[in-house]
């Protein structure tokens, strides 16, 4: 079961979980990762110690999904 | 020099999204964080000559001007001692949120993080991150980059201010993993210098943070 994520003022939420072979599942995935880029969030996977990616579109593949908010010089 | 484009691929092959938001700045490259240190090491002497200079004159004109002189000298060191100060500032942590979406986030930074990355953080409430840059220490408003005897501070945090601590300092270790010359350069540079003025000045349980980024 993959994860879909959101940092947010609770800690964390799951925004949605879903198995590839389970298509209902993945379309609720795709539609509230499409949901959160259009409100301003970034998409990450961790890709081994030290290394994350930002990616454009759900990796259907990954295990966990991240949403964070931007970040900016103070 | 001319400035390399904000959306040149970097390492995995992706460039940290918010460097569209600055992309007037050339990328932090190692050369271009050399310089900016030399700029800031010429800065302080600058600061820190002339009141040395007015210190051993006024003496050897008029000894009993050596009130003027002490003056002088502690302007000498107070100056660089107030940008160390901002520098370390950085480092502060933010009001925490309620216990429970603290826990919540905390076990998700856990999860980004080795053993001894947890344990430290643990002690400290920072990250130490190895970079190509140099080691990074995470906190949740900045973070700081160690060099050697150097240490540089970094004003950099997420947008949303509601954030738990864990949560904070995830996204700023997020985004340095993406890709830590965007990072450097969507980051504000508050201070650079030696790590001997920036350590006294960070919080006590702090401290052994820097000192594990060698």
């Amino acid at each position: 079961m993959s994860r879909l994520i959101r940092m947010d003022q609770t800690g964390h939420t799951t925004l949605a979980e879903w198995t590839v072979d389970d298509e209902a599942s993945v379309e609720v995935a795709v539609t509230a990762f499409r949901e959160e880029l259009e409100n301003g969030s970034i998409a990450m996977v961790t890709r081994g110690p030290g290394h994350a990616e930002h990616v454009r579109e759900l990796p259907l593949d990954e295990n966990l999904v991240i949403m964070r908010r931007p970040i900016a010089g103070g | 020099m001319a400035a390399e484009p904000y959306a040149e691929p970097y390492a995995n092959g992706t460039v940290l999204p918010e460097l569209a938001s600055v992309y007037w700045r050339p990328r932090a490259t190692a050369q271009r964080l050399r310089q900016r240190d030399r700029s800031w090491t010429l800065t302080t002497v600058a600061h820190v000559v002339p009141f040395v200079l007015v210190a051993i004159v006024m003496v050897a004109i008029e000894p009993l001007a050596f009130p003027v002189s002490l003056a002088a000298i502690a302007h000498a060191w107070l100056i660089p001692m107030l940008y160390a100060r901002r520098g370390a500032n950085v480092m502060l942590p933010r009001a925490r949120a309620a216990d429970g979406p603290e826990a919540v986030a905390l076990g998700l930074l856990g999860d980004l993080l080795n053993h001894d990355a947890r344990e430290l953080h643990a002690r400290t409430g920072l990250v130490v991150e190895q970079g190509r840059l140099g080691t990074w220490v995470v906190g949740e408003q900045g973070a700081l980059l160690a060099r050697g005897r150097r240490v540089s501070c970094w004003c950099v945090k997420a947008t949303d201010p509601e954030l738990p601590s864990s949560d904070r300092i995830a996204h700023l270790l997020l985004a340095l993993r993406t890709d830590e010359e965007g990072f450097a350069t969507v980051a504000n540079l508050a201070f650079s210098g030696a790590r001997w003025r920036v350590r006294p000045r960070l919080l006590k349980h702090q401290r052994g943070a820097l000192d594990a980024a060698r």
